[in-house]
């Protein structure tokens, strides 16, 4: 065995030289380090704009989800004769003249029939007992028997909402120690409750009158809803649809197919883009003076709120209208205008129908910042107003003072009480689920219908 | 019975037009001898261009019409009240009012049945309780009704029924007459279809010159209401005073300074967290991030641009403010320990927020805009021996320069315009004050809470918010066109 190995050079590696690219001197280190800094930099900034994303559903759905359960109370009312229809006769015009004052004892003495039923001692007057219902509770039991008078005389077992402190202490809003200073509800009150918890009479479940229902009086905070206030939104994108689509596309048709270039159509452009940078409640203001102040036209309607927001919109539609008109390649007018069609029939027939995927994209977009918007909403009057019934016509739909989504929210975040806070927070998921689903169609019908030329 | 009489008025107009559609139509077809080879155009054409003639005109007359009616009549009943029935205290414009109102109160009454027609023109204020017959009815009147205003009234009634009666009288005519005409020249060889075409773009042209006419509503709305606010309120003391102290009772100081101050603090806090944040975004997404990272990051992004203000102003107020009243507030619940903010609205609370609602303008923008440099510089720059970063710092930002001050300056319109954030986020103490824990309000929010409520347009507190509107109006716009100047005329650069 002779020892192969090649004779080689010492396996020692060469000392690299200054300025070799091999080893990094302090300069390269320093710029590599400040290449990976810069990086970083960006990295870290798209995390925090991701955080404050996620910051944000996350607070929506963790303090909104609360709105969609309600706490209610079952108890079993007795509906004396005596009392609700003296005559006996099932006079509904009779019946209806006991007020909402005539309901309230029939409460109290259920809650007594109820504790005994149950052995529970509280010490309470059977008033402060009822006071663990909610103030509309009375209303709620006149309604049922007005509306079907046969039951009078009879024991019917209701569900009731509680008051908003109860149902703020079964979701950990409220506890023993908030209440010290709280007249609305005091801690015997909440040992009931406790009591009639473990006896399956108070329960917490899905409240469908938060979808449906109407907004209330800053003292019934469980009894507030979003219903009316999603027709009053419903009703302006009516309007908003039916004013801002055809006058957005008769628009945009005129500037791209048919202008000339000349400084009467730049101003109109200018003018475009301009307005689309306008602050909203600019919009706001000139409603104010013009379509009220002005026009006569009644104060809070969905109508005004329409007007607005479709002079909000129409720089959007008319923006993304040009950008699919203009996608359309000239081909296509040629095309048309060659077998001898009008410029007006080559519009009309070919480009339009070609470009109406985009522009449906476009407006449904335009539609739903329409939707979120609030604060020209504000000028115009649609707070603070509590539309109690939904509109039972189109007419009134659109003239009858009502609210918008956005700014019923606005309304309940500005009541002062951590209970009206649950349901703004609650009805900005309800709006948030309709512009994603606005969005999501947009989406859709762009995907459905690009056309590669 | 006046909107009654106007709603048939459009039955019937709507009628004749469909009418006046199917007879010029057929009318071109037999004069062609039922070949419509030879018309001119096709036959629906004839039958458009008769319902255009017929609707058209009349409609417009009509729209007119219901305009200037109401203020005609307004002008000649507010001329003739006497100067001796306005009340002390009271103005023309009160009295008007009450006048419409009685009117409208008799329309209804006599729309119930409580009243009739003749009744209602010959009632006179001493025989019956007006103000309790009109409350029967839902009309609510403050007072009782004088005779004069009574008088008023009743000639009120009777000047909008003899208006509207004229109203369908010509608008009727004008449609029996533009309808007559187009059937009788519907014949084969009339051009009617480069007649329909004519009046097609008469229409889009209207339809596009609707922008003008907002701009100038927008302009022209608050310039008045601005000249009736400078004539009861000094013109300096607005622009130049240094205290804002509305008071409903008079004399309220009304300057705006304090509330430039708030907005642009504001706003500057909102840019000083946008503008980073969007930047190096707009800089990872465009020059590190792969394609996948890319089509996630962006949309994710640009979701914060979609959310509606309203959310973010809850976030504000519900969120951000107590989290930071729990770092800086109260000496025992304070993370530090100091009592440096007492409430959860401050300047740092909305600006932080409506930074966080800025970062995708920034990003999207400066992203277009930093893709948009060509290539070819970045490979010399790599060519030369620089990083990836000293690329961009040194080449690739200084070419993009002009369009990311663009997108900056557009982001600032935007805070300094946006409302929502700031009503709930920002609170409403007028003051200067450096401290950004403090609250502090703003144009917008002035805005709404002057403009909230009870209205009442003759005094300087209300008017006052149609002077912030026109200034905001001027700062946004002039930023706007600065912004998209700068834009525009950067992107030909490289063209």
């Amino acid at each position: 065995m002779s020892d192969a190995t090649h004779p080689s050079a010492p396996a020692v590696t060469p000392v690299p030289g200054k300025g070799s690219l091999l080893i990094q001197d302090a300069r390269t280190q320093k710029r590599n380090a400040a290449e990976r800094r810069f990086k970083a930099y960006g990295i870290i900034a798209i995390t925090i704009g991701m955080l404050m994303l996620i910051t944000l559903v996350y607070n929506i759905l963790s303090r909104g989800t609360g709105a969609f359960q309600q706490t209610f109370v079952t108890i079993e009312v007795t509906l004396p004769e005596a009392k609700l229809d003296k005559n006996g006769n099932r006079n509904i015009d009779d019946i209806k003249k006991v007020s909402t004052f005539g309901y309230a004892p029939l409460l109290r003495s259920a809650f007594e029939e109820k504790t005994a039923a149950l052995g529970i001692q509280t010490g309470m007057k059977s008033k402060e007992m009822a006071g663990i219902l909610s103030a509309s509770a009375p209303a709620q039991l006149r309604d049922f028997v007005i509306a079907d008078p046969s039951v009078i005389g009879t024991t019917v077992a209701f569900e009731f909402l509680a008051s908003g402190r109860v149902d703020g202490y079964l979701k950990d809003r409220v506890s023993r120690d908030s209440i010290a200073n709280d007249n609305n509800i005091s801690v015997a009150q909440l040992d009931l409750v406790d009591q009639l918890v473990a006896a399956g009479s108070i329960e917490k479940r899905f409240n469908l009158a938060f979808i449906t229902g109407s907004d209330s009086s800053d003292a019934r905070p469980e009894a507030a809803g979003m219903g009316v206030s999603m027709l009053g939104s419903l009703f302006m994108m009516l309007v908003v649809l039916a004013l801002a689509l055809p006058i957005g596309v008769a628009a945009s048709i005129y500037l791209e197919e048919f202008a000339p270039k000349n400084w009467i159509t730049d101003i109109i452009e200018v003018n475009i883009s301009n307005l689309a940078a306008v602050p909203s409640i600019v919009f706001g203001i000139l409603g104010l003076a013009v379509f009220i102040n002005y026009m006569h036209l009644p104060t809070s309607a969905p109508l005004v709120g329409g007007l607005v927001l479709t002079l909000m919109t129409l720089p959007t539609i008319i923006i993304s209208t040009r950008a699919s008109l203009k996608a359309v390649p000239p081909s296509i007018r040629d095309a048309a205008l060659g077998v001898g069609a009008s410029k007006m029939q080559s519009v009309f027939h070919h480009v339009l129908p070609l470009a109406a995927p985009g522009i449906l994209t476009g407006t449904i977009i335009g539609l739903a910042q329409a939707l979120g918007e609030t604060a020209p909403l504000l000028l115009i009057g649609m707070v603070g107003f509590i539309a109690s019934n939904p509109p039972d016509s189109i007419a009134s739909g659109l003239l009858d003072p009502n609210s918008a989504m956005p700014a019923q929210i606005y309304e309940w975040a500005k009541r002062a009480d951590p209970a009206f806070y649950e349901r703004a927070w609650g009805g900005i998921i309800i709006l948030l689920v309709f512009l994603i689903t606005m969005n999501t169609i947009a989406v859709i019908l762009r995907r459905r219908f690009e056309r590669r030329w | 019975m006046s909107l009654s009489l106007t709603g048939y008025v459009i039955l019937i107009v709507l009628a004749l037009t469909i009418a006046g559609f199917f007879a010029a139509r057929s009318r071109a077809k037999t004069s062609a001898g039922g070949d419509i080879r030879l018309l001119h155009s096709l036959p629906n054409y004839y039958g458009y261009n008769a319902a255009m003639f017929t609707a058209v005109p009349a409609f417009g007359v009509m729209v007119i019409w219901l305009f200037a009616q109401p203020m005609m009549i307004d002008n000649a009943i507010f001329s003739d009240i006497p100067d001796g029935m306005i009340a002390e205290g009271s103005s023309r414009g009160l009295v008007m009012s009450d006048v419409r109102r009685i009117a409208e109160g008799l329309d209804i009454a006599v729309a119930q049945g409580a009243l009739s027609e003749a009744e209602a023109a010959s009632l006179q204020s001493d025989e019956t309780d007006i103000r309790s017959l009109l409350g029967e009815v839902g009309v609510a009147l403050g007072s009782d009704v004088e005779a004069e205003v009574l008088l008023a009234a009743q000639s009120y009634r009777a000047q909008s029924v003899s208006g509207t009666f004229w109203m369908a009288i010509v608008t009727i005519a004008l449609a029996v007459f533009g309808g007559a005409a187009t059937i009788f020249v519907a014949r084969a060889d009339f051009r009617a279809r480069n007649m329909v075409e004519r009046g097609a773009l008469a229409v889009l042209i209207l339809a596009a010159s609707l922008a003008i006419l907002t701009t100038i509503g927008i302009v022209f709305s608050m310039l008045f209401e601005s000249i009736n606010f400078f004539r009861l309120h000094p013109w300096t003391d607005f622009f130049f005073g240094t205290s804002w102290a509305p008071n409903f009772r008079g004399d309220s100081d009304l300057s705006i300074l304090p509330l430039l101050w708030g907005t642009l603090y504001i706003s500057i806090i909102a840019l000083l967290v946008a503008v980073p944040i969007g930047l190096f975004a707009a800089i990872y997404l465009s020059e590190y991030a792969g394609l996948k990272v890319r089509a996630a990051a962006k949309p994710l992004l640009e979701i914060l641009a979609g959310i509606p203000t309203i959310v973010y102003g809850l976030f504000a107020l519900l969120t951000v403010g107590p989290a930071l009243v729990r770092v800086f507030g109260r000496g025992e619940e304070g993370l530090l320990g100091v009592e440096w903010m007492s409430g959860a609205t401050a300047v740092l609370t909305a600006g932080l927020v409506m930074g966080i609602m800025l970062i995708p303008f920034v990003s999207s923008l400066s992203d277009d805009i930093i893709n948009a440099v060509p290539q070819s510089l970045r490979d010399g720059s790599f060519g030369l021996g620089a990083t990836h970063s000293e690329t961009i710092r040194q080449v690739v930002l200084p070419a993009a320069l002009p369009g990311i001050v663009g997108a900056i300056l557009l982001a600032a319109s935007r805070a300094i315009g946006e409302t929502m954030i700031v009503v709930l986020g920002a609170g409403a103490i007028a003051k200067f004050s450096a401290n950004p824990l403090e609250a502090m309000t703003t144009i917008t929010t002035r805005i709404v809470s002057q403009l909230t409520g009870d209205t009442d347009f003759s005094s300087p507190e209300t008017l006052v918010a149609f002077a912030l509107g026109l200034t905001l109006f001027v700062l946004t716009l002039g930023l706007n066109v600065i912004a998209l100047y700068i834009v525009r005329k950067y992107r030909e650069q490289y063209e």
